[in-house]
């Protein structure tokens, strides 16, 4: 695996022209499970610095995508990329933000958010620096010699927001990252991803089943279909200006309106994945 | 408050009970002799210099037979913890070692390891060894997969991994299992010297139950009993010491 040796902590530029090559471009990809095809033939691809999520009905198969493109599980046929770069193992160059609580029991936040800087051999004094810098940059300054179960919900995730990103990882997976917590917590953390994702735009792909929240983050829905043999259904551009506020923006009217018609386009799909459930 | 007192009010009624029975020749003193007189027993080997060489000897084959079968127990649960096509091969050679009675081996290590100390560790190392093993195992197998591909993704080698995700998981149930383990070291000393040995609190019990006496088996199992809570507490300080990052560390018994 090749770590770009760049320094870890002077901020890039926001790069505001997308680049013609794309951070990660996945082409007919079908992951199988035995017989059980989750998706079938997607074809998609994330611009550096843009913002993507996918959308669709619970058990379509969005996982299964991000594990591909992280190289947790080899695609069944087709071709994940990385930078042009062809996914075959697990990738270190990316930020993965899971679902569940990930972070590793028996160290402290400090520890934790630290952890992929130790991977990675980075002496001891700046790992220290650079940790103690991102549990600042997320509001834990203080927390830092906790332990995991001594945080809250919302507290945990923003330590995975700082072990994820204390790398400076090209690309930024989310797997419905906030859906565990409740609603108040959740506008928090969906602002404080966003502030963070301002201040060095990254390529993120973002999976979620809540449409607002995907409306409200990203640049881009892509809808996907009810599983098994999900697929690429449709894609939406979301032409709201940034910096944005997660919850806020739900008030805007332009909001609205592309809730409408990205609901069109998932509510079919919805209600096909609730009847072949039921 | 109440309940301490109705405790020690048991513990007089029980002893007092005790005393006054075969001070009146209701109970037969040969059985079950006087609470005081195996106190004085107690008593006459706490002030004798050689009881500390026999506690001495207990206590070295207790701890060296744990640290042995922890450190084996270990190595060879993460290691099949970790590869599951020879834990497969291997399980039904485990099951049945597993299922042989481990105090029946006891007189096979004294004719292996003769009656000095090592027949006790032999036998005390193979005790904790299956519980250590079989925790791990589970330590190991039961590490969340997403904390796995998260420190995965994060950069672990495999190396990585061992020292910083499988170690950590399988010393919680390690840790969990510490004081059954004890408790089964010290057991496997104590019959290992029962069985046949020169020295240690078995061979005490065992040479005063070759003399009838008593009152001096009576003593060896008070001062077992309190060998082992003393054991008991030193644990709890040592656990609580270690898992200070667990929400609340319960014990897991196997």
């Amino acid at each position: 695996m090749l770590i770009p040796a760049r320094s870890l902590d002077v901020p890039s530029a926001a790069p505001e022209v997308i680049a013609p090559v794309p951070m990660v471009a996945l082409e007919n990809v079908t992951m199988a499970f035995g017989n059980f095809v989750a998706v079938e033939n997607v074809s998609l691809s994330i611009a550096d610095g843009e913002f993507a999520a996918i959308v669709g009905p619970t058990g379509c198969g969005k996982s299964t995508i991000l594990n591909a493109v992280a190289g947790l599980l080899p695609a069944t046929s087709g071709s994940v990329r990385i930078k042009d770069e062809l996914v075959t193992g697990v990738q270190q160059n990316i930020g993965y933000l899971f679902q569940q609580d990930s972070l590793l029991p028996w160290k402290t936040a400090q520890e934790n958010v630290e952890l992929g800087l130790l991977f990675r051999g980075v002496a001891l004094e700046e790992r220290r620096r650079l940790a103690a810098e991102w549990l600042a940059k997320v509001g834990l300054k203080d927390f830092g010699h906790r332990y995991p179960h001594q945080l809250s919900g919302g507290q945990r995730k923003r330590v995975q927001m700082a072990q994820a990103l204390i790398t400076d990882p090209q690309v930024i997976l989310m797997d419905e990252p906030f859906s565990a917590l409740d609603v108040h917590t959740r506008h928090l953390m969906q602002n404080e991803l966003l502030r963070l994702w301002q201040e060095r735009r990254r390529a993120v792909l973002l999976i979620t089943h809540d449409l607002e929240e995907a409306i409200a983050l990203s640049g881009r829905v892509i809808v996907l279909a009810a599983g098994p043999r999900s697929r690429v259904v449709d894609t939406f551009a979301v032409p709201l200006e940034r910096p944005r506020d997660a919850a806020e923006i739900k008030l805007d009217p332009r909001f609205t309106e592309l809730y409408r018609k990205i609901w069109a386009s998932l509510r079919g799909e919805v209600e096909k994945s609730y009847s072949r459930n039921d | 408050m109440i309940e301490r007192a109705i405790q020690i009010l048991l513990l007089v009624v029980l002893f007092g009970g005790w005393q006054a029975g075969v001070h009146f020749g209701v109970i037969d003193r040969f059985f079950f002799p006087a609470p005081l007189d195996i106190l004085a027993q107690v008593w006459h080997w706490i002030v004798d210099p050689d009881f500390y060489r026999h506690v001495g000897i207990t206590v070295t084959e207790t701890v060296v037979g744990y640290l042995i079968g922890t450190a084996t127990g270990i190595a060879c649960g993460v290691w099949l913890g970790l590869s599951p096509r020879v834990a497969r091969v291997l399980d039904p050679f485990i099951k049945v070692f597993n299922s042989i009675p481990r105090v029946i081996l006891a007189p096979i290590f004294v004719l292996w390891f003769g009656l000095g100390i090592g027949s006790k560790v032999a036998l005390a190392a193979t005790l904790v060894f299956f519980i250590t093993f079989f925790n791990a195992i589970q330590g190991v197998r039961e590490v969340n997969p997403a904390v796995l591909a998260n420190a995965r993704i994060l950069g672990a080698d495999s190396t990585a991994l061992l020292r910083h995700v499988y170690l950590p998981a399988a010393a919680t149930w390690i840790l969990s299992s510490l004081r059954t383990s004890v408790g089964f070291a010290v057991v496997g000393a104590i019959i290992g010297e029962y069985l046949g040995a020169a020295a240690g609190l078995g061979y005490l019990i065992a040479q005063a139950e070759g003399h009838f006496n008593s009152i001096a088996v009576f003593a060896g199992i008070a001062i077992l009993a309190v060998f082992v809570l003393i054991v008991d507490r030193l644990l709890d300080l040592l656990e609580s010491s270690l898992i200070t990052w667990r929400p609340n560390s319960v014990a897991r018994t196997t």
